[in-house]
């Protein structure tokens, strides 16, 4: 503890507790509990078994809890306070939701339960798909797709399933804009497809004339994201669908910032072919706050025979799961995911739908882009917008009031900290120099705008004071200081390893 | 150092014998930050003028490195696979990325030379 930079006898920084590593602290023999001698009997695993000892650390019971506990006492989460990340959505997920989705009846179904037995759940996965097919103004919707990035990997599937069936096999290419998700390109990649990026025009939206000067019978579709990665709707989006189709092309549309429009617009009335939603970033529970992901997909007339199975039909004798690439799904482009989809995140979607209402989810839409508005506005005199005018659900800054300064936008995140506040995305999209990209959504409330607001005005102030080094040399309240992340990279270290040389063969 | 040509997306090729040594500038290594990992082309890969040759990647991003010039490749240099800090230390020298056999020596004419390069580098 020489290294203490607290000046405390134990490391420790008032009741935030110093923690080493579990195996640090292990001691052999130590254990919470008792447990017999196992009988003597002669092994069995022949070359199987075990050379060496596992390593596991002897600990007691408490020790093995507060290890966790102040674990945990280090991490950040949506629940402790204000988590701006750009483009992940970082909303609070009502209780509400947890409520119902541990209701014994929900939490105790096992996906290969007789259909009869499950009727409620079929139900519930029926009126949520019902309601993602209303909100969207499309006739389909395939809700098995795990997360965003399987629902991007359903909507292409299925985009390349219709050019094969009309013997289409000519379409190599699918374009995507400058400032798309990794995903995008990625996802068209691994279906077989080569990316061709769309500049973007001095507004930040897609250059119209660009897009249809690539356009042809080469080109299978296109990805788009709207609102798009720089919290911009794409006003050209009816035309740059029209172009698209008359192209012969199908319309992807990347559904990650409808947070930002639902209750008010329907992307089906935009011409779009198909569109992931997040439910864990539109419906709430985002990231670390609720659940895992999903990513239902919802689909135009033109692409709905492709939809993978399984999916929920009305039968006679009540709902039915269509599993069979046969009769009704015999033009499936086949089964993305084992079992349903993350039945899980369908009920707290629906929860969230159903205790907001319609009225209430335009309104959180609309809190979201107020909220981001203001930030924008607040801090558009002393940070620098690379496009003009209002943003949707997140508002963009770039690092050219930095400029001469020598303080980086990442200076600047580190210094967030501490004062209490997690990072806005940093870098992306990759578009804008330095990119500051802050999603405050509709949870945060005035004071806590105000409060990161000022936190901002003063970084800047300090910077304009030549107070650099207090940028540069932050965090200084967290647990650790700045990583070192080039070394990370670099040289990283992956695994703790013993240093008494008896436990070398130790996992 | 005559005859080093360098493109708008920062990358330099320098010719000898038909064989052009093709690598990042040092604007570009700066404004990636530290470099972190390096990919390079397999050796006998035919390249197009402009198409994606290697990838660097630093703490801040991934990008990828495009061949000014067409041909096939020749030669890749391992030394910055194993040391990606190198290309941050002499990204206009020993850091060069992959050599090529030129397939059209005219394309070299569309680059820029170092006094237009460095005109363009103060627009940005």
């Amino acid at each position: 503890m020489s290294q203490n930079p607290h000046g405390t006898v134990t490391g420790n920084r008032g009741l935030q507790l110093e923690e080493p590593l579990i195996f640090e602290q292990g001691v052999a023999g130590r254990t919470g509990v008792d447990l017999p001698a196992a009988p003597q009997v002669k092994s069995r695993l022949g070359k199987a078994a075990r050379k060496g000892t596992i390593g596991l650390p002897g600990l007691s019971e408490p020790q093995a809890i507060r290890h966790y506990t102040r674990l945990s006492q280090k991490n950040f989460a949506i629940d402790a306070g204000m988590y701006p990340l750009g483009s992940c959505t970082m909303k609070h997920n009502p209780r509400l939701n947890e409520k119902m989705v541990r209701l014994p009846g929900l939490a105790d179904l096992h996906p290969m339960q007789p259909q009869s037995t499950v009727q409620g759940a079929l139900a519930l996965i029926d009126t949520l798909a019902h309601w993602l097919k209303t909100l969207t103004g499309m006739p389909a919707v395939a809700m098995s797709p795990a997360a965003g990035a399987q629902g991007e990997l359903c909507g292409v599937m299925a985009i390349k399933a219709a050019h094969e069936a009309k013997g289409d096999h000519g379409r190599k290419v699918i374009l995507v804009p400058e400032s798309a998700h990794g995903t995008n390109p990625a996802t068209a990649a691994a279906c077989g497809y080569s990316v061709e990026s769309i500049p973007a025009n001095e507004r930040g939206r897609v250059d119209l004339d660009a897009l249809k000067a690539k356009l042809g019978p080469h080109v299978a579709g296109i990805m788009i994201t709207n609102p798009n990665t720089c919290g911009l709707f794409e006003n050209d989006i009816v035309e740059i669908g029209k172009a698209v189709h008359a192209a012969g092309g199908y319309f992807y549309c990347d559904g990650a910032n409808f947070n930002a429009i639902v209750g008010r617009v329907r992307p089906g009335d935009l011409g779009i072919d198909c569109m992931h939603i997040n439910l864990h970033k539109t419906f709430s529970t985002p990231h670390g706050g609720g659940g895992p992901g999903s990513g239902p997909v919802v689909l135009s007339a033109a692409l709905a025979p492709y939809a993978p199975v399984p999916f929920v039909v009305h039968g006679p004798d009540g709902f039915k799961l269509v599993e069979e690439e046969a009769g009704e799904a015999a033009k499936a482009f086949g089964r993305l995911k084992g079992f349903h989809g993350q039945m899980g995140m369908f009920v707290r979607a629906l929860t969230y739908m159903m205790s907001h209402g319609s009225d209430g989810m335009r309104q959180a839409s609309e809190d979201a882009v107020l909220n981001a508005n203001y930030i924008q506005a607040r801090l558009g005199d002393i940070m620098t917008a690379p496009f003009p005018g209002p943003c949707m659900h997140e508002a963009l800054f770039d690092d050219r009031f930095l400029n001469g300064s020598g303080v980086s936008t990442l200076d600047m995140a580190k210094a967030l900290i501490d004062e209490g506040f997690h990072p806005m995305t940093m870098y992306f999209p990759l578009v804008v120099h330095g990119a500051f990209l802050i999603e405050p959504t509709e949870s945060e409330h005035k004071a806590t705008l105000d409060q990161f607001i000022a936190v901002m005005r003063s970084l800047v102030e300090r910077i304009k004071k030549g107070d650099t080094q207090f940028l540069h040399d932050a965090p200084k309240l967290t647990p650790r200081r700045r990583l070192d992340e080039t070394l990370a990279a670099r040289k990283p270290v992956l695994r703790w390893r013993p240093a008494a040389p008896e436990r070398q063969a130790a996992e | 150092m005559a005859d080093r040509k360098f493109s708008k997306d920062h990358e330099w090729v320098e010719v000898a014998g038909g064989v052009g040594t093709v690598g990042i500038t040092d604007y570009a290594q700066g404004q990636l930050g530290d470099v972190v990992f390096v990919e390079l082309p397999a050796v006998g890969k035919k390249l197009g003028k402009g198409d994606n040759a290697a990838v660097v990647e630093s703490v801040k991003a991934a990008s990828e490195v495009y061949t000014p010039v067409s041909g096939d490749v020749t030669e890749v240099n391992q030394a910055i696979v194993d040391d990606p800090a190198k290309v941050n230390a002499e990204a206009e020298g020993g850091a060069w990325f992959f050599k090529l056999k030129l397939g059209n020596a005219a394309e070299l004419g569309d680059l820029m030379d170092r006094a237009a390069y460095d005109a363009y580098l103060k627009t940005l």
